[in-house]
């Protein structure tokens, strides 16, 4: 069945508070191959003036991943998770992610669109501190595949 | 129109698996050569954000900077195949500086390749250098 266009506009309440820890950034660095000072080391991060070590560009990942199941398993909107594959990704900051960080995504449906059998979703989520200082908008638009027989 | 210097990315199916780890994606037609079969994948694929990730790092080592990046966006076009073997694949990622703005943004056009197959369109990144 097609996702309900209806649900463009919709927004969720804001996502429990995530913790940045400095070995989760670390690992996720670790991961990507990624090996600047600045996401390893407190001190070389301090040196170009932030409180601890600083995320690479993707690593909100790691916090929508969990976020996006407010999204991904709303019964109302029925998305079939098994024919999802990403189709494009968008980060706007304005600072990085840093350790110790507690920050909460307050997700919404930007768009629904249906093109060759297909449905296309774009999901926004503004991550902000729990002070509500904004960090970062992380835009994903996900392609449920059309069955067969559509 | 500047070309910086491509670079280059070796990816196994042990850092996808690493991957997987760090990220919480575990979709298995990251890891397990039957499901990604079964859903009509040619084998195990790397995952989107993996690639992004990797670009990422071509985009902040250009920058000189690793907290440069203020903006960064693709479009996945084609899946990473990544085979069970130790040398695993390539992805080749090269740009060219579109614009360089007044307030100090370059803006960057992105190319990544596998196999000399674009997997990425519309891959943009903005960098503020230091």
């Amino acid at each position: 069945m097609p996702l309900d266009p209806s649900f463009a506009g919709r927004s969720w309440p804001p996502t429990e508070p995530y913790l940045v820890g400095r070995e989760k950034i670390r690992e996720f660095a670790r991961a990507i191959g990624a090996t600047e000072a600045e996401y390893h080391d407190p001190e070389a991060a301090r040196a170009i003036g932030y409180a601890d070590v600083v995320a690479p560009p993707t690593f909100p990942t790691v916090i929508t991943n969990l976020s996006n199941a407010q999204i991904i398993t709303d019964p109302a909107l029925g998305l079939d998770y098994s024919r999802v594959v990403h189709g494009d990704q968008r980060f706007k900051y304005t600072r990085p992610v840093v350790a110790g960080d507690e920050l909460v995504c307050v997700n919404s449906v930007e768009e629904i669109t249906q093109r060759g059998g297909h449905d296309f979703l774009t999901t926004r989520a503004e991550i902000t501190t729990v002070a509500g200082e904004p960090v970062l908008t992380a835009w994903s638009k996900l392609v449920q595949r059309g069955t067969e027989q559509s | 129109m500047t070309d910086l210097p491509v670079q280059t990315f070796r990816v196994t199916r042990a850092d996808l698996v690493r991957y997987a780890g760090a990220s919480g994606d575990f979709n298995p037609i990251h890891w397990s050569e039957r499901t990604a079969t079964k859903v009509g994948l040619p084998g195990v694929i790397a995952h989107g954000m993996f690639t992004m990730a990797l670009v990422g790092r071509a985009v902040t080592a250009w920058a000189g900077a690793a907290d440069a990046v203020v903006e960064f966006s693709v479009r996945f076009s084609r899946p990473v195949p990544v085979p069970d073997t130790d040398e695993g694949t390539e992805v080749v990622v090269s740009a060219v500086v579109k614009e360089v703005t007044d307030d100090g943004l370059t803006r960057l056009n992105l190319t990544a390749t596998c196999n000399g197959e674009k997997v990425l369109s519309l891959a943009q990144a903005t960098i503020r250098k230091r």
